[in-house]
């Protein structure tokens, strides 16, 4: 079943910097994704894994989704993350650099066993994996299908336009082709689809032009690597007036005709119809969300 | 746990907290804590500092705290990560009383 939570964004936070771990809940972000992974030194990696471990079980981050980004699974430093953090109550793991299903399943399988290690229920650990080379974007469909923990995937962009001998332009060509394949693949298994981070945090104008893009394509939401990040993304996230005020208009006729016990449903002359409820209604979520209506 | 060797943890920036620990030829753990906050707070930080000592059962160390404003649960990693490093251990206790 598609998972309703709105990710419009999520922001990055470096494990092992106890300021702005403790700072986080305070910008107004969809997720909040803690790093332990490419932004802390192999020497901070238990220093990081211990701050966010405390931070998990001390903080009250209100009803931000918490993602801890840990190191590869396959790895001492990973399993040593998962044990940490599943033991902390994370909502989401996100796994790093993922080629195939079987990073997916190794990853679920390790969690599977920490909680049942310490009486969890099974399966309230989510996941998300992000997509970072060509072989994991190939293999894009087998990955969003391989566990029922999965709330979404993500591109990673930075390692991915490396692995293809290529970099980051403005216009974004280079990643339209792996965007569409973790768009497609994402809808298809009904979880998320998570943008990429913009690194340029000073060029408001080229973030505002990229987020437009993805939110064109489909894309749920954006990584953000600054707080500053974070209102721009939402602006255009947010719906406009009309497209309010249709949305309601439609809910409003859908309404009429139930209590009509009418099975055909029409909105000045034109027939509504599934697709459009379920547009309508994604609107106003995320108008809300945004502020905008009560 | 037992110190085998210095083990640092934390940082000098804002809202951490840097602990050192190391070997004492006392017995028990004994706690050096420098803070801008020493008055106010100086008796909580320890407090917690000998909680995170005592729950890793740490053996006779001497304990040096230089505090920048680090929230409990800061001093808590900090604390545990420098006692893990400092026993070479990686025997995490997530949890455990």
């Amino acid at each position: 079943m598609m998972d309703e939570k709105l990710r419009r964004t999520m922001m990055f936070v470096p494990g092992n910097n106890p300021g702005m771990v403790k700072d986080a809940y305070i910008y107004n972000s969809d997720s909040i994704m803690f790093d332990l992974e490419d932004s802390v030194s192999i020497a901070e990696k238990d220093a990081a894994r211990a701050l966010i471990y405390y931070a998990l079980t001390s903080f009250d981050y209100g009803d931000k989704e918490l993602v801890v980004r840990v190191n590869d699974p396959a790895t001492e430093v990973g399993i040593a993350d998962l044990e940490a953090m599943v033991r902390a109550g994370v909502h989401v793991i996100r796994l790093p650099k993922t080629e195939k299903a079987e990073d997916v399943v190794f990853c679920e399988q390790q969690i599977e066993r920490i909680e049942k290690e310490i009486g969890k229920e099974v399966g309230v650990t989510k996941m998300m994996a992000a997509i970072e080379s060509a072989e994991g974007v190939l293999n894009a469909r087998e990955i969003a299908l391989a566990s029922k923990r999965l709330i979404g995937i993500a591109l990673g962009a930075e390692d991915y336009v490396t692995d293809m001998k290529t970099n980051r332009s403005p216009d974004g060509i280079e990643l339209l082709f792996a965007r569409s394949m973790i768009l497609h693949a994402a809808r298809a298994a009904g979880i998320a689809a998570i943008d990429t981070v913009y690194s340029d945090v000073n060029n408001e104008e080229g973030l505002i032009h990229e987020a437009t893009l993805i939110k064109q394509l489909g894309f749920d939401g954006k990584s953000v690597i600054n707080p500053r990040q974070i209102k721009p993304i939402i602006k255009i996230y947010t719906p406009t007036e009309k497209e309010i005020q249709k949305s309601l208009a439609i809910m409003e006729a859908i309404k009429e005709a139930n209590a009509k016990g009418s099975g055909v449903i029409a909105l000045n002359g034109k027939m509504i119809d599934k697709p459009i409820v379920l547009r309508a209604k994604r609107v106003l979520k995320l108008a809300k969300a945004a502020k905008v209506l009560e | 746990m037992k110190v085998v060797k210095t083990g640092v943890a934390g940082t000098m920036e804002s809202s951490d907290i840097m602990i050192t620990v190391c070997k004492s030829d006392k017995n028990g753990i004994d706690i050096k804590l420098e803070s801008s906050v020493e008055k106010q707070f100086g008796k909580q930080i320890k407090a917690v500092i000998e909680a995170s000592a005592n729950r890793l059962q740490l053996k006779d160390a001497k304990i040096i705290a230089i505090d920048k404003g680090a929230l409990d649960c800061v001093i808590k990693a900090r604390v545990e990560t420098a006692i893990y490093r400092a026993c070479e251990s990686t025997d995490y206790r997530w949890g455990e009383q």
